[in-house]
């Protein structure tokens, strides 16, 4: 996967801040996914706009104690994998 | 890093609001209680957005909008807007009768977020015998405006012996309609469904087939179409996690507002569900009795009490227990641990031939056929 990537969320799905799971889920017909905090942090990144290197400089300066590009990347190629982002 | 985690447990995650029992449809597979006609008294508009309001405080994040058929109730706009306000993800489970393309749009522009459609076959003829109605045609152009006004568009298609040998061609029409997600929901034996089950249930060879053509399309359009294909579990070997366990996820609330732990359980005698006309979510929920009774595994007996699977099926459905046993507290007959489960492989047996039963009567679900069963109990 190119870092130039403008990743999208599937209109299939909807990313939305759960107060009562303290997380973000994604809900779509019949059914949700409650994510984990990275996922959440990345997802809510993805906003048709901006690149995977975009959105990776952004969490990068959110927390710069560690490197997450590899991290980033295998997320959003199993988010697309599961049809959460738009191929 | 993964997504999703699955501990979500002690809420009720999912609202299922069961509008009101009116249809134009009469399937004789129908989930509904076979009393439909003893529900005179439909919550008011301000009871649901009081049930919508106070089930999302404790956590409800989908909304189902059910029945009966739904779009019966002229106040459904108002009730989708207010699940949107409020943060709901909301279906529409819907035949598709009683919406225009004007509606389709006006429940998009309340907030609305998918639509289900159901569908009783893939052919006119077969279609309309089924829903006892001429709707076929007009399901297919709702489902086209569904698409048209990008919703995500599950079709939900009830199978069972009179269609099962059409499942192809009901693939090849949900692909032509561009479906998103496609139900292939064996019949489960509760309500009308239980008593049609002589002309309902599927034989093994039937459904081995069936399984299989739905196989070769979930490969073919695995990136296009999610296609669910759900067995009978009359044939299975372990019962179904019925519900996720009784209170643990899911909340229905009735016409009449009695809440149900499922859109069954009121088919368990001796339960008094509590009804939201008196009581709050919160209470219902968390301290009636009826909520309680099944919830967790201390009232289970001998097989499930110390069976290793229980964490997993939860002992199978109560309603089914109740069903077939006589006792809602006994193991789901379908689990072979049962004492009871030869007695239902034997029925399962008797119905296997096919052309013996194609002629047996069904027993079409409307308000007058209610109310003659209900006569003839009393």
């Amino acid at each position: 996967m190119s870092e130039d990537r403008i990743p999208e969320i599937n209109s299939f799905f909807r990313l939305q801040w759960e107060e009562a799971q303290n997380s973000f889920v994604l809900l779509y017909p019949e059914g949700m996914v409650k994510l984990s905090q990275s996922a959440g942090e990345i997802l809510k990144r993805i906003n048709g706009k901006s690149s995977v290197q975009d959105i990776i400089r952004d969490l990068q300066s959110a927390f710069p104690d560690v490197d997450l590009t590899s991290d980033v990347i295998t997320f959003i190629n199993q988010a697309t994998e599961n049809g959460w982002l738009n191929r | 890093m993964v997504g999703s985690t699955a501990n979500l447990s002690g809420m009720p995650l999912w609202l299922l609001a069961e509008l009101t029992y009116r249809c134009p449809l009469q399937c004789p597979y129908c989930s509904n209680p076979l009393e439909i006609a003893s529900y005179k008294n439909e919550l008011s508009t301000d009871d649901w957005l009081k049930v919508l309001r106070e089930a999302r405080k404790l956590g409800a994040m989908q909304l189902g909008l059910s029945g009966g058929e739904p779009l019966v109730r002229k106040d459904l706009e108002l009730i989708v807007k207010e699940g949107a306000d409020l943060g709901y993800y909301s279906n529409l489970i819907t035949s598709g009768v009683g919406m225009d393309e004007e509606r389709v749009v006006a429940l998009k522009e309340a907030g609305l977020d998918h639509i289900q459609i159901s569908f009783q076959a893939s052919d006119k003829e077969l279609n309309d015998f089924l829903g006892g109605t001429s709707s076929f045609q007009h399901k297919l152009d709702m489902a086209r405006a569904v698409k048209a006004n990008n919703y995500p568009m599950v079709l939900n298609i009830v199978i069972h012996r009179q269609n099962i040998d059409h499942i192809e061609d009901i693939l090849k029409m949900t692909v032509e309609l561009k479906a998103d997600y496609v139900e292939l929901a064996s019949t489960q034996y509760y309500g009308w469904s239980a008593l049609n089950v002589n002309s309902l249930l599927p034989s093994r060879e039937q459904l081995e087939r069936a399984e299989s053509i739905a196989h070769a399309y979930q490969d073919q359009y695995r990136n296009k179409m999610k296609i669910l294909y759900i067995v009978p579990d009359y044939y299975e070997t372990r019962p179904k996690a019925c519900m996720n366990g009784w209170g643990s996820v899911f909340l229905t609330i009735a016409p009449d507002g009695r809440a149900l732990p499922c859109h069954a359980a009121a088919s368990i005698p001796d339960i008094e569900f509590p009804n939201v006309k008196d009581r709050s979510i919160n209470y219902i929920w968390n301290d009636s009795d009826a909520f309680n009774k099944f919830r967790g595994f201390g009232w289970m007996k001998d097989p499930c009490r110390t069976c290793p699977e229980k964490e997993k099926d939860f002992g199978g459905c109560r309603c089914q227990a109740f069903k077939l046993t006589g006792d809602a507290t006994n193991a789901d007959p379908v689990c072979s641990k049962s004492p009871h489960h030869q007695k239902l492989s034997d029925k399962v047996a008797g119905l296997q031939d096919v052309h013996q039963l194609q002629g047996a009567p069904i027993v079409f679900r409307n308000m007058s056929n209610s109310k003659s069963l209900s006569d003839n109990s009393d």
